[in-house]
């Protein structure tokens, strides 16, 4: 059948706009049980708060945003049409992404290290609320983490696609959308590290 | 009006690409034919979960039976309503409707992301998919209804993981369609298609879309958690891990209330386009009507706690959710004002279509009316988990979408597939319908008033006879529909050639050959004027 020749950039960034706001209220959710759940149990947030490693956190959140402004970067290097800038930007920014991953791996591998985990007998020991904190941690983590392992792969399609001439100076908005989710993702966890590493 | 000038082009419905048959149907991206293609569907999914609904009252037949246990009764209620509920009132309309007229109706040629819309028929397809497998692996069919409540659904052995995962993967092709309406009416709109000269489905659609956007993420990771608790126990539902499962009640329904209206919404939609067409004259209030589709979204998402009376919440929360109840019933009957008015002193042209839409104006009035009851705190506690309930949601449901889905089908049906069926023989279905319907709904309003619980597979002597009127109801309505469908798929084979224009409507798609061609348009048109505009009225 014959597909008509549409192109309109506005319209995709707009859809990709839409998208993002599902995300968002997607972790709304979460966020709604988090707040609910920390007001029922001030001090065992707290307590759960200072079993994680905050300085591991930080690290990562670091790693996150610089990330972002490498993937600003590689858009801006495709306006002026320099490839080889733009992929090198990308590179960088599976790199910082792949990095997070394995800071965070690190993290939970600790925590299943100390038996704070769900259904862990260690952690069926702790008051309720600890338990619920755990349990909102790896949920919030994990999904996040989902979140990145997603972003990494839509950028490495887009790196492909930069080296193919898919993406180029004349048309780059696959690139642009790929780009504002990789900044949802950072925008998520800017928000997960207060509410979980700097609970205590 | 003229009907069309013969056209070059072929329908949509001929095999012009590389692909012939049923690959070229699965593979298209063109939204008439991914709207078929739900239609199919949904009327499949939707037979199947009246032949369910069906077995549920001949059991009620006796007092005590053994035609089936009572876990196969839980089994079906739950099948029952996960059918209904997700794969043909929530998707319904927008779906099938949407996705045809949609871009007809602002003077577009497809959506804004055509691949994207095929995508969400395979969710669908693939989520409905899941939901019937979950019927015979792992521990059986799901006995939790559709509403998937904590703690029981965190502890039943049957497989309401993998429903959940389905409900899941289903919203998922909600939201993406959501998404691409959205664009499609702010980008694709045609030269002079103003946002007050679109016609009223559009406003309807544009509503719908957006609670689909804002509320079925909520779900989506409610239902996540369901999975999560049952696999790895992470009590965030589960008091002796510190959990609430109220928390779920309100996650489930900040979804799912606004849900109900993503239902009904576009059926009005549907209905605001019928009746100008059958009194010839432009619709009275459009502006009114427009935003008060606005308003039902609005206010629609913040009700839901209205599902939760009696689940134990504070004083202050429950009169606050029953005043926002009441409230939104204002726009509901602003609407239903408007429908009449439209019809006062109009030439009308009595048809299928315009009988379907008034019972829709007949039974979603009952179904409103009743529902305003429940919002109310004392009556609420009386008739809370009774028929009561059953009754009310199945005259707003079916009585409601259901039948405007009916009434759209027949208005649009002649210009979808270029045949037209037989009147007779609709208005002959529209009798055991509409007796059918009201002696099974209506008996079950009774039952509820008179206490009978619902979900019960069995129940007392004194409910005996209303039992028995409303199962003899669901025969004559399984009659009518069957009729129905029966007229419709016949009218598709041996139908009589449709005309362009049979009803002698004024909107864009009226304008196109009868079935539309590929492209929709052969010229985008430019519009001057708006949507409902007849000749003899300007005159």
């Amino acid at each position: 059948m014959s597909e008509h020749v549409h192109r309109d950039d506005f319209g995709a960034r707009l859809g990709m706009w839409l998208f993002l706001v599902t995300e968002i209220v997607l972790f709304g959710g979460l966020f709604i049980g988090y707040s609910y759940m920390r007001y029922k149990y001030p001090m065992e947030f707290h307590h759960g708060g200072a079993e994680l490693n905050a300085t591991l956190g930080i690290i990562n959140t670091v790693v996150l945003l610089t990330s972002s402004l490498t993937v600003v970067l590689a858009i801006v290097a495709i306006q002026r049409a320099e490839k080889k800038r733009a992929m090198a930007f990308l590179g960088t920014t599976l790199a910082l992404g792949v990095t997070f991953l394995i800071i965070k791996s690190f993290e939970w591998a600790a925590k299943f290290h100390h038996g704070l985990y769900p259904n862990a007998p260690h952690l069926g020991t702790l008051p309720p609320g600890e338990q619920v904190f755990f349990g909102l941690y790896f949920t919030m983590t994990g999904l996040h983490g989902l979140h990145v392992i997603a972003g990494l792969s839509v950028l490495s399609v887009m790196l492909w696609w930069v080296a193919t001439d898919r993406v180029r100076p004349d048309r780059y908005v696959h690139l642009e959308n790929s780009g504002l989710y990789w900044h949802l993702v950072d925008v998520i966890w800017i928000f997960l590290l207060p509410l979980f590493y700097l609970a205590a | 009006m003229t009907t069309h000038a013969a056209t070059a082009q072929p329908s949509y419905l001929v095999d012009t690409g590389k692909r012939k048959g049923l690959l070229a149907w699965l593979t298209t991206t063109d939204h008439k034919r991914i709207g078929v293609l739900y239609l199919y569907s949904m009327i499949s999914f939707f037979l199947i979960a009246m032949g369910v609904g069906f077995v549920m009252r001949l059991v009620q037949l006796t007092t005590f039976q053994k035609l089936i246990t009572a876990q196969t009764y839980n089994a079906l209620f739950t099948l029952h309503g996960v059918i209904m509920i997700f794969l043909f009132v929530i998707p319904g309309l927008p779906a099938v409707f949407g996705n045809f007229f949609l871009p007809i109706l602002i003077g577009a040629k497809d959506v804004a992301f055509p691949r994207l819309n095929l995508a969400s028929w395979y969710f669908f397809m693939a989520g409905a998919i899941l939901a019937v497998l979950s019927l015979f692996t792992g521990g059986g069919a799901p006995d939790t209804g559709w509403s998937f409540y904590a703690p029981f659904s965190l502890k039943t052995g049957t497989n309401v993981s993998l429903a959940v995962f389905a409900a899941f993967v289903l919203g998922f092709s909600s939201m993406l369609t959501g998404i691409n309406f959205i664009t499609t009416i702010h980008r694709l709109r045609a030269p002079g298609m103003k946002w007050f000269r679109m016609p009223l489905m559009c406003w309807a659609l544009y509503s719908t879309s957006w609670i689909q956007l804002l509320a079925t993420p909520i779900v989506a990771i409610t239902l996540v958690l369901v999975i999560l608790e049952r696999f790895f126990g992470i009590g965030i539902f589960d008091p002796a891990k510190g959990g609430d499962p109220l928390l779920y009640q309100h996650l489930f329904w900040i979804y799912s209330h606004p849900a109900v209206y993503i239902m009904i919404l576009p059926a009005m939609g549907a209905i605001t386009e019928i009746i100008p067409t059958f009194a010839k004259r432009t619709i009275f209030g459009y502006k009114a009507i427009a935003f008060s589709s606005m308003a039902i979204a609005g206010v629609g998402s913040l009700v839901w706690a209205h599902h939760m009376f009696t689940s134990g919440m504070s004083n202050l929360a429950t009169l606050l959710f029953s005043l926002l109840t009441m409230i939104v019933a204002v726009p509901s009957a602003i609407k239903v004002f408007n429908w009449v008015s439209t019809l006062y002193k109009g030439s009308i042209d009595f048809q299928p279509p315009l009988l379907f839409a008034l019972t829709f104006i007949f039974l979603f009035a009952i179904g409103g009316l009743t529902g305003v009851m429940q919002g109310a705190l004392a009556i609420n506690v009386h008739i809370h988990d009774t028929y009561f309930i059953v009754g009310h949601f199945h005259y707003v449901m079916f009585g409601g979408t259901g039948m405007g889905f009916f009434a759209a089908l027949l208005y649009w049906f002649p210009k979808m597939f270029g045949k037209m069926y037989s009147k007779k023989a609709i208005y002959v279905s529209w009798f055991p319908i509409f007796i059918g319907f009201n002696m099974l709904y209506f008996g079950m309003l009774i039952l509820g008033m008179m206490g009978m619980p619902r979900r019960y597979y069995v129940h007392l002597p004194q409910f005996h006879t209303m039992h028995v009127v409303a199962t003899v109801g669901s025969w004559f309505l399984v009659l009518g529909l069957l009729t129905y469908f029966g007229t419709l798929l016949y009218a598709l084979f041996k139908g009589p050639k449709a005309e362009d224009n049979p009803w002698g409507g004024v909107t864009l798609e009226w304008t196109l050959p009868s079935p539309p061609i590929q492209e929709n348009f052969e010229t985008i048109p430019t519009i001057t004027h708006g949507p409902y505009h007849f000749e003899q009225e300007s005159k």
